[in-house]
């Protein structure tokens, strides 16, 4: 884990975070936590929703400074939408984590924001890929990211299965993030999951007390 | 894409020019046993509320220089157009600007469209403002207003990140206002209860915080009207003790009474002046 991305380095409102992004037979699922805070010691949101959505089947979670992160996303966002209509297709998810990926490499000096992109294009059908904090650009089948995510790194690790049924990946996910989201004061609040496969992409919310609870007594 | 924007020059970055001057004049002040002067700020507790017809803005006016109050009654609600306001907290100097320049752009903005502003363009100027700025513009806004899409409400960080919310506080008070909206907010309240909120809301910010303090000025927008209140209740008048009991004002007085302190000996000596010279000259009130 980086340690520019710990909470109290990050100027201004921080989405402390934890993000992940799976892949499953079929599409792949995005979720976040819910929690932003300054300084990591005021919440200063407890409701926003990292889940940016960059193209119709293609979306984007935020970590690091929240500002770097909205003006990067909004960015992105418009230069998508600029290339489907030049392509006259959709974009590819790859594109769009280049797009994502071209922005923090070249402004590494003055940008504190990671992403994950994850979506389902006609070419290679549902991928993830994380844009780290200098500009990698790496595929995976499921990646976590934010400082939340050095707490489950155990956990995903153990239970990641290849090709797993939607159910199956949407109760990891939450899982995973409820753990995190446990254990790391900068993290918190709701989940929110998008469940992206070819015929649509549709959001769910987990509130706080339909959470998975582990021994919390 | 043309943008209507007179004022702004379109510079990239901030200008860094002043800084090695401000650092010599800084090193040589203390010799010469000078103090730089401080940015003032204004402390603050600011709020807003989304009710059932439009949005209720709320500030205190207290604006201090370090551990001075340097102005008892200054306004924190900025005009931006007809149908939005802004709410200030940080840099005094930083939010005044920043609402002026974006409330000027807007005007020419409007008046290219032929349309009534929207608040997301006011929150989009703002944010693409500050994220220029990387947060060295100290203004933490709460940015309220009502377009043809309804009631909408912003709350805008120094560094450019940007929340639209139903509830938002920001400033010193802003965790003693946020503590009574998180209590008693509702979605879609009446105007009276609204304004009641914000109101406690910002009284909260008053009494729990030293940088916030003197009356509450509220604001009122809803679809083709404004009430700007100001002020909407007058929390702290001088002199005025409340007796925290039975909330009856007690007049305090501050004068001593004649006699207070005892006279041992009087000496009077008359003062002989000589007039020397007298010369007249006239004033041109023209």
């Amino acid at each position: 884990e980086h340690p520019k991305m710990s909470a109290s380095q990050v100027k201004g409102v921080s989405t402390g975070t934890t993000i992940l992004a799976v892949r499953f037979r079929g599409g792949v699922v995005i979720g976040s936590d819910s929690r932003a805070s300054i300084g990591g010691e005021y919440v200063s949101s407890r409701v926003i929703n990292k889940l940016v959505q960059v193209h119709d089947r293609i979306f984007c979670c935020m970590a690091g400074s929240l500002a770097d992160a909205q003006a990067v996303t909004k960015m992105a966002k418009f230069q998508l939408s600029f290339l489907s209509i030049q392509m006259e297709s959709p974009p590819l998810v790859k594109a769009a984590a280049s797009v994502l990926k071209e922005l923090c490499y070249r402004n590494k000096d003055e940008l504190q924001a990671g992403f994950i992109t994850a979506g389902w294009d006609k070419k290679k059908g549902p991928q993830v890929y994380t844009v780290s904090l200098g500009g990698m650009l790496v595929s995976q089948p499921f990646t976590i990211a934010g400082s939340g995510s050095t707490f489950i790194y155990g956990y995903v690790d153990a239970k990641y299965k290849p090709d797993m049924s939607r159910e199956e990946c949407m109760q990891f996910a939450t899982n995973a993030l409820a753990l995190a989201m446990g254990r790391d004061n900068v993290s918190g609040g709701v989940i929110h999951l998008v469940v992206i496969t070819e015929d649509k992409a549709e959001h769910v919310i987990v509130p706080g007390n339909k959470l998975p609870k582990f021994h919390d007594e | 894409m043309a943008t209507a924007s007179v004022l702004q020059a379109r510079s990239a970055g901030f200008s860094f020019e002043n800084c090695k001057r401000n650092a010599l004049v800084e090193a040589n002040a203390t010799d010469l046993g000078l103090r730089v002067p401080t940015a003032r700020k204004t402390g603050t507790t600011i709020c807003g509320v989304v009710y059932k017809d439009g949005v209720v803005l709320g500030a205190d006016t207290r604006a201090t220089e370090g551990m001075i109050v340097a102005d008892k009654n200054c306004s924190k609600i900025h005009y931006i157009s007809p149908n939005i306001y802004c709410c200030g907290a940080g840099t005094a100097a930083d939010t005044e600007m920043t609402t002026q320049i974006i409330s000027s752009n807007l005007e020419l903005h409007s008046l290219s469209t032929g349309r009534l502003p929207r608040v997301a363009t006011a929150n989009r100027m703002l944010k693409q403002m500050l994220f220029r700025y990387q947060g060295y513009i100290g203004a933490a806004l709460v940015l309220g207003g009502v377009d043809c899409n309804g009631p909408h409400l912003y709350s805008i960080y120094p560094h450019g990140s940007t929340d639209k919310l139903p509830y938002v506080t920001m400033g010193s008070g802003s965790l003693a206002a946020m503590a009574v909206f998180e209590d008693r907010y509702m979605p879609d309240m009446e105007e009276e209860d609204a304004k009641r909120l914000v109101r406690d809301a910002i009284a909260g910010g008053i009494f729990n915080d030293l940088g916030s303090g003197s009356n509450i000025d509220l604001c009122v927008i809803s679809k083709g009207k404004v009430d700007y209140l100001r002020p909407h209740d007058e929390a702290n008048k001088k002199g005025v003790r409340v007796n925290e009991l039975d909330a009856r004002p007690q007049a305090g007085s501050y004068k001593y009474k004649c006699g207070t302190t005892g006279v041992l000996t009087k000496a009077v000596t008359p003062l002989h002046t000589e007039l020397v010279e007298e010369t007249i000259q006239t004033m041109d009130t023209s």
